[in-house]
């Protein structure tokens, strides 16, 4: 099995889920290869051949131009599979080089199971078993999924990569996230409030509980789109990453990209009425209550 | 201007599901179903610009499924679009993204769409390649992830949401197909006189030879429930009892970590 993994980096860094590729590829097996648009500085912790392109040449991310320069190492390696993470860039990428190529993309790839791969789906209640039905394949790979693998002391073999053309999308400019000064990365404590608190009104629950324990409050994705909390307490792949010692998470499914932002966290406490939601997985305590009428209970209590 | 907006619809993602009888995806008898989030926004995108150039835009709503998903073509419609488009086939649950892509760019190729809206992915399957795929094979422009979207005078800027709560704004020459992320507006909710018009509105029914249906490239062989073992302790009962032994836990643990004991 031949693999070639699609590595990441944006605004001068490489990204830390590198780790997470070369995982995968110890998990899988066989002869790993690398492509990256990076910076001769910033070059992974890898064994291997690295395809590689100057991001200082080349630009920040065009998608028309990282699809070429990338068909350049897939032409030079022929693998068996083309491995991004899912990611910002993974999920731009991936399928451009799937309908470049005519070739399956299995997206948000969780596991392997057989000659298939796991993904899931129904909000992660549910998983499939998908196989590609073409060689090459191209994978994104769910973050998180698979272990950080650094190996050290070692470096890649270089294989220039470059493709010339004209941005179709001209990058303007970046904009840092905006937390509207709230640094949830410093916090001891969080409650965190997941879509099972069940309405804008109840959140108040979640956040005297928050008051009572002297923690803060934090939120998951779809509370923060339902308006029920600003976006600057979002946590998870798309918001802030914490590591408080003690995390309360009321009502929380437990999203792999909310894990992703809390997998940090010391004790974990998972307040739901559905066992069978993913947060039980990371959670030390699980309390199976209605959180209507458990949150003013617990938060009279520690008020005693 | 042509403006063509893919819609899926989706169940209630709140529900238990069952494999259905083949165990290749979920069975749909005690289902409810609705429109997949994310085509909220990219529906008030696009009604957003029509409203923006004085009406002129024509917008279409595309959805591929069975009878029901006509009800998602209306609601678009009700807030909204112009006319529909239904490429019928009773079987959609069981076509993988490339299929999927392969009948929207083969109707999308006779179309002359300047703009194209899909969400950034589907609520229960969220492969997030189809938006992509359609564009490539379309051979036209594709942002995806968006958070913000402007159009003037044959361009659009577009803001992307990266890692982290970060952005990137781009800008890009029509034709370009934009995948919408949850957030990218503010999705209005169809009134009465705009549901009374979409059922005057007109769909045209398609099947999928007709929008030129490729071979699937993937194969299913599973599908199962995700079995969440709980890691730790699990307590129920009586919620006063519950109540009181849990402050206990949460007063021991951060008494703890104030005395800078736990970290």
């Amino acid at each position: 099995m031949k693999v070639l993994l699609v590595a990441e980096y944006r605004q001068g860094r490489l990204a830390e889920s590198t780790s997470e590729l070369l995982g995968f590829a110890d998990a899988l097996g066989g002869d790993v290869s690398m492509a990256l648009v990076g910076s001769p500085d910033q070059l992974p912790g890898f064994d291997g051949r690295l395809h590689f392109a100057d991001a200082g040449i080349y630009g920040e991310y065009d998608s028309e131009l990282h699809k070429r320069l990338l068909l350049q190492a897939v032409e030079a390696e022929t693998p068996d599979l083309i491995v991004f993470m899912h990611s910002s860039y993974g999920w731009d990428l991936a399928p451009r080089i799937s309908a470049a190529l005519g070739v399956a993309l299995l997206s948000g790839v969780a596991g392997m199971d057989g000659d298939g791969f796991t993904t899931r789906c129904c909000n992660g209640k549910m998983r499939r078993t998908v196989t590609a039905m073409t060689s090459p394949a191209v994978l994104t790979l769910l973050p998180g999924a698979f272990p950080s693998v650094q190996p050290e002391g070692v470096s890649p073999e270089l294989h220039p990569m470059a493709a010339s053309g004209v941005p179709v999308v001209e990058f303007i400019r970046y904009e840092p996230p905006s937390t509207g000064g709230i640094d949830l990365t410093r916090s001891d404590v969080i409650v965190c409030a997941g879509r099972g608190v069940g309405s804008r009104e109840k959140v108040g629950l979640v956040r005297a509980l928050a008051d009572a324990l002297g923690g803060e409050v934090g939120a998951t994705r779809p509370v923060v789109d339902a308006g029920w909390l600003e976006h600057g307490r979002q946590i998870g792949s798309t918001g802030q990453s914490v590591s408080p010692g003690l995390y309360v998470a009321c009502g929380v499914s437990g999203a792999i990209q909310h894990l992703a932002g809390m997998k940090g966290s010391g004790f974990v406490i998972a307040l739901n009425t559905d066992r069978d939601a993913p947060i039980v997985e990371v959670a030390d305590l699980l309390v199976v209550a209605d959180l209507e009428e458990f949150l003013p209970l617990l938060t009279a209590k520690l008020g005693s | 201007m042509n403006i063509l907006v893919c819609i899926k619809q989706v169940p209630d993602m709140e529900a238990s599901f069952v494999p259905n009888r083949g165990g290749t995806w979920f069975d749909e008898t005690a289902l409810s179903f609705r429109m997949n989030d994310y085509d909220e926004f990219a529906i008030e995108a696009a009604v957003r610009i029509k409203e923006q150039l004085g009406g002129t835009p024509e917008v279409t709503a595309l959805s591929i499924g069975p009878g029901r998903v006509v009800e998602v073509i209306r609601k678009a419609m009700a807030m909204g679009c112009d006319r529909g488009v239904h490429l019928r086939d009773e079987e959609a649950a069981s076509l993988d993204p490339w299929q999927i892509a392969s009948m929207i760019s083969g109707y999308a190729s006779t179309g002359g769409f300047d703009l194209i809206f899909t969400g950034m992915q589907s609520v229960d399957r969220g492969s997030a390649q189809v938006g992509v795929l359609v564009a490539e094979r379309l051979a036209i422009a594709c942002v995806t992830t968006a958070v913000g979207f402007s159009y003037m005078a044959g361009r659009a800027t577009v803001e992307r949401e990266l890692e982290g709560g970060a952005k990137v704004v781009v800008s890009c020459a029509l034709p370009l197909l934009v995948t919408c992320q949850l957030g990218l507006n503010t999705p209005r909710y169809p009134t009465l006189p705009g549901i009374l018009r979409a059922k005057k509105k007109e769909i045209v029914e398609l099947s999928p030879g007709q929008a030129g249906m490729e071979k699937p490239l993937t194969r299913v062989s599973g599908f199962s429930h995700h079995v969440s073992r709980p890691s730790g302790v699990v307590l129920e009962g009586r919620l006063d009892e519950l109540a009181g032994r849990v402050a206990a836990v949460l007063r021991e643990k951060r008494d703890a970590i104030r005395r800078g004991g736990v970290r």
